[in-house]
């Protein structure tokens, strides 16, 4: 027993703490695994080059065709809300790899079965999903707000002759910062969603199909109740925090109340899948 | 030490793991023996917390593992189940796992020494052989050089070089004061690896006592007896009380001993191979010295894996029953398995 052999002589005596403290600890653990496998890093790559690609292509497209034939209404709709239109064309698809990217950060763990590898490490289960939403979340918000910014910045001097528009115009400002924040609760939505059906593909298709398919179906609904029913989906909600001066009409909620009503959905999925995590078997 | 207490799994309406009760102690290598879908995985994964009881408890040193602050400092495991990342280089998957436990970089690269991976740490796993992604999984058990040791068929798919590789491991970590439990299908391979074992059949214990004790209490069950005078020796052993078959109960065609009575024809052929039982190996020798036959062979045929096969006889997870109606025995199919005690083997031992 006190024989030193080769694996005993490799035994050296580990520090009773570390630095951190055990948050810090499974933080750093979450950020070595976002980082530290190829899809992740690409989604968020794919990320931003299509929303900013497409921001440059749609303006584009717009500022080099304005005032031409059967573009009046469309050139309306931009003197009205420039940034809204900026910030919408390209996040439109760019979300979509969003969406991706928060279900694989969760899925991924159970289709490589890597998931028991991280419970062992960390048998209280809710400790390993909480480290992993902050990081997630952190990770998002800087890059989502880098893209918001930059997608304006490209949008706005494109169209500068045509609309001049400015962050210090009214609402402008809230509306970028507004769309980072939305796509920052929009990949916590989406990991929620993973959490609880755990499988990618079925995570996926139903991440998507509530963000997009959704407000199609709620918005053939008839009435007044159907505006409602639409204006409190996760997505219609949460997008309107991205718009300065949002269409009127059809709109029930404010810019905040429904960036809030967004973040209630992603808080009460986040919370299920909390509660699935617990229960299940891993 | 790993204590298991009245553990009980049900899926669905299967009972995988049904009123488990046993200790693993420290300082030796603990085997963990059944027939696949015993419930050996199953139990281990309830003692690790992946999978949550129906009832009973399983305790690491007294505490349930999700109670455990920093619990690779204290476990490590190896799962049959893959549980690595394909996409993630040996390094960072055990780099996160490290990190989990406030432990420092540099423990990674020792284990990696440790198992032989440092070259290939870079690598994706998932472009690791069978041996390689074990040698990883060894390693994230080694992380927080832990007191406690799981480790689920570790030796499964191996070629020979990393079988004896993880056999010598098991011994010196064992021999390290560590507690170690080893769970297989082979049975042979535990009679040279375990200390104590553990058995196991559709859930329920069977028999949890030392290595030597599983095998001596299977020993003189049957003999393999070779003679150019067989029919002679055969006529004298089943007037002793014995009995004997002609050839290896093992070929095909073969009929299970127990099912042989004294008046049964003893030819002479089969290159005068009898399998006796129901005599131990001395007495035949003494039977056939006083007779003055000569003996070309006297093997007592006590192998693990026929203790094993006795043993798990009725509780196996897929049919692969043998014998007919002459097969006696508690442990035989459609009777309730034996109560948890060395007694179950007793009955089914004739």
């Amino acid at each position: 027993m006190t024989t030193q052999s080769p694996t005993a002589s490799a035994r050296v005596p580990l520090p009773a703490t570390s630095r951190h403290g055990l948050a810090g600890n499974l933080m750093s653990a979450e950020w070595t695994k976002i980082r530290s496998v190829r899809s992740t890093i690409w989604t968020l790559v794919l990320f931003v080059v299509i929303t900013l690609g497409l921001t440059g292509l749609l303006t584009w497209l717009v500022a080099s065709n304005w005032n031409g034939p059967k573009a009046g209404a469309r050139d309306a709709r931009v003197v009205i809300d420039p940034v809204g239109f900026i910030l919408g064309s390209g996040l439109g698809l760019g979300q979509l790899t969003l969406c991706v990217l928060g279900v694989l950060v969760i899925t991924s763990e159970y289709s490589t079965g890597v998931i028991r590898s991280s419970l062992l490490a960390v048998p209280k289960r809710l400790e390993m999903l909480s480290a992993k939403i902050v990081v997630f979340a952190l990770l998002l918000i800087v890059v989502a707000e880098i893209v918001a910014f930059g997608s304006f910045f490209i949008g706005s001097a494109i169209l500068h002759s045509h609309v001049p528009v400015s962050l210090g115009d009214r609402n402008v400002t809230r509306a970028v910062v507004g769309s980072g924040l939305y796509l920052t609760v929009l990949g916590l939505f989406s990991l929620a969603i993973g959490a609880i059906i755990r499988h990618t593909a079925g995570a996926i298709t139903t991440a998507i199909g509530v963000v997009f398919v959704l407000p199609i179906l709620a918005g053939l609904l008839p009435g007044s109740w159907g505006a409602h029913v639409n204006g409190y989906l996760p997505e219609q909600a949460g997008t309107l925090v991205g718009q300065a001066h949002p269409p009127s009409g059809g709109n029930v909620l404010s810019a905040w109340e429904g960036f809030g009503v967004f973040c209630l959905w992603t808080v009460v999925l986040l919370a299920i899948g909390a509660y699935m995590l617990q229960r299940r078997d891993a | 030490m790993i204590e298991v207490r009245d553990l009980t799994k049900r899926y669905g309406d299967k009972l995988a793991v049904d009123h488990l009760s046993f200790t693993v102690e420290a300082g030796r290598v603990t085997g963990f023996l059944g027939p696949n879908g015993a419930g050996k995985s199953t139990t281990m994964r309830l003692i690790l917390g992946l999978d949550h009881p129906n009832a009973g408890s399983a305790t690491i040193d007294g505490k349930p593992y999700r109670d455990l602050s920093r619990p690779l400092r204290t476990v490590g495991a190896l799962l049959e189940a893959k549980s690595v990342h394909g996409g993630r280089s040996a390094r960072n998957h055990l780099l996160y796992l490290a990190q989990t436990q406030g432990l420092p970089r540099r423990r990674v690269d020792e284990v990696l020494g440790l198992v032989g991976l440092q070259d290939v740490a870079g690598k994706r796993a998932g472009g690791f052989s069978l041996g390689m992604g074990q040698r990883l999984g060894i390693a994230a058990a080694l992380l927080g050089d832990p007191q406690v040791m799981l480790l689920d068929e570790p030796v499964n798919g191996l070629d020979p070089e990393g079988v004896l590789w993880i056999r010598n491991l098991m011994k010196q970590l064992a021999a390290e004061g560590r507690t170690i439990l080893v769970s297989s299908h082979l049975m042979n391979e535990m009679a040279v690896t375990a200390d104590h074992l553990i058995v196991i059949g559709r859930g329920k214990l069977i028999v949890e006592s030392t290595t030597e004790d599983v095998i001596a209490r299977s020993a003189d069950k049957s003999v393999r007896v070779r003679s150019p005078e067989a029919a002679r020796l055969a006529t004298l052993i089943e007037a002793a009380g014995g009995t004997a078959v002609a050839g290896d109960k093992a070929a095909p065609g073969a009929v299970a001993p127990g099912a042989i009575t004294a008046a049964a024809p003893v030819p002479g052929n089969g290159n005068g191979l009898l399998t006796v039982s129901g005599l131990n190996a001395p007495k035949i020798g003494e039977i056939a010295a006083s007779a003055q036959i000569v003996l070309h062979e006297l093997t007592p045929m006590a192998s693990l894996e026929e203790a094993f096969m006795e043993l798990t006889s009725g509780s196996l997870e897929f049919g692969r029953r043998e014998g007919g109606p002459a097969q006696a025995g508690p442990a035989q199919a459609g009777l309730p398995p034996a109560p948890a005690s060395v007694d179950a083997t007793d009955g089914s031992a004739r």
